[in-house]
């Protein structure tokens, strides 16, 4: 009888406070299925985030540390250069890296720093209650926009990935989706990657992942990734912006 | 081929996304059952028809599912 599928030893056995159906459970295995398959688990140092995410460090096996809000690429920044042969990765919210962390993460990536940012982008404020967030698409309801963002107000959302892949030493930007089980394997490949390209010390590496937020979306898990894929990938296309000539 | 899937009850929340990707559409949620949580867990009733693809165990964002191929 051969495992085809089981949990993955980068998780600890604790069960996530996430929603039912949040698409943060399946992110997180993605990402500690690649620090396990590359081995990495022993020296890996996740950095945690404010948000839904806030617990993080409850759930990987690996050296976690909680950053303050939006301040997690600053943090990482400082874990990696003092110890430069661990991998070490934030995991951010849209909330947190979009918003009050802008310019941590715009100026990790022009240092060139050498870890890997995994964005969870839901289109929405989570922990605190579905506010609207910088990547809140025109027409979605928040709590702060009843009627729908609308862009002579509140601006049109914005697309962290692109904005990234201008800056010269962010080597690796893609963005992938969980939606349905082909795109959770593209999005555990580019993770894969991510981490690839930070050992080889090749520069800043980031994969933007679309996730859920059905809670506050007001719809069931089912219908909320229907939403993501009818709502959101034709705003954030899913594709590779950046990707060093070393790895292709 | 035939698998076999085996779910940690207490740990599903019942959010059905399993239920949705299974291609030979057996996975359902269990009626007759309420886990620790307060959910109908998910299950499989006719595990002979299992082809342990790994799908459900993938989507689950709880990792609930284990699959082993026989």
């Amino acid at each position: 009888m051969a495992i085809v599928f089981q949990k993955t030893k980068g998780l600890t056995e604790k069960q996530t406070h996430y929603c039912p159906g949040c698409t943060h459970g399946i992110i997180h295995r993605l990402v500690a299925e690649s620090l396990e398959e590359l081995g990495l688990l022993d020296k890996a140092i996740g950095v945690a985030p404010v948000g839904c995410s806030v617990f993080a460090y409850d759930y990987f096996s690996c050296d976690m540390q909680e950053a303050s809000h939006g301040r997690a690429p600053a943090c990482a920044t400082g874990i990696k250069r003092v110890h430069p042969d661990s991998a070490v990765f934030t995991y951010q919210g849209d909330g947190d890296l979009a918003s009050i962390g802008a310019a941590e993460i715009v100026h990790a990536a022009m240092r060139g720093e050498k870890f890997t940012t995994i964005f969870v982008n839901n289109a929405i404020y989570g922990m605190t209650g579905g506010q609207m967030a910088p990547t809140t698409l025109i027409g979605q309801k928040a709590t702060t926009a009843p009627l729908g963002r609308d862009e002579n107000h509140a601006g049109m959302p914005l697309r962290v990935s692109e904005m990234l892949a201008t800056i010269p030493k962010a080597v690796f930007v893609e963005r992938v989706s969980v939606h349905d089980v082909p795109n959770i394997m593209k999005a555990k490949k580019a993770i894969k990657k991510a981490f690839e390209i930070q050992m080889k010390g090749l520069g800043f590496g980031i994969v933007e992942v679309l996730s859920t937020c059905s809670t506050n979306w007001g719809k069931t898990p089912v219908e909320a990734l229907k939403w993501l894929k009818e709502n959101m990938i034709p705003y954030y296309p899913i594709q590779n912006f950046r990707n060093p000539e070393e790895v292709k | 081929m035939a698998g076999k899937v085996t779910f940690d009850e207490n740990r599903c929340k019942g959010c059905e996304l399993c239920t949705t990707v299974c291609p030979v559409k057996i996975v359902i949620m269990d009626k007759d059952k309420i886990n620790i949580k307060g959910y109908h867990p998910a299950t499989v009733k006719e595990m002979d028809k299992c082809i342990a693809c790994g799908s459900c165990a993938r989507m689950c964002p709880d990792v609930v599912i284990t699959v082993e191929k026989l």
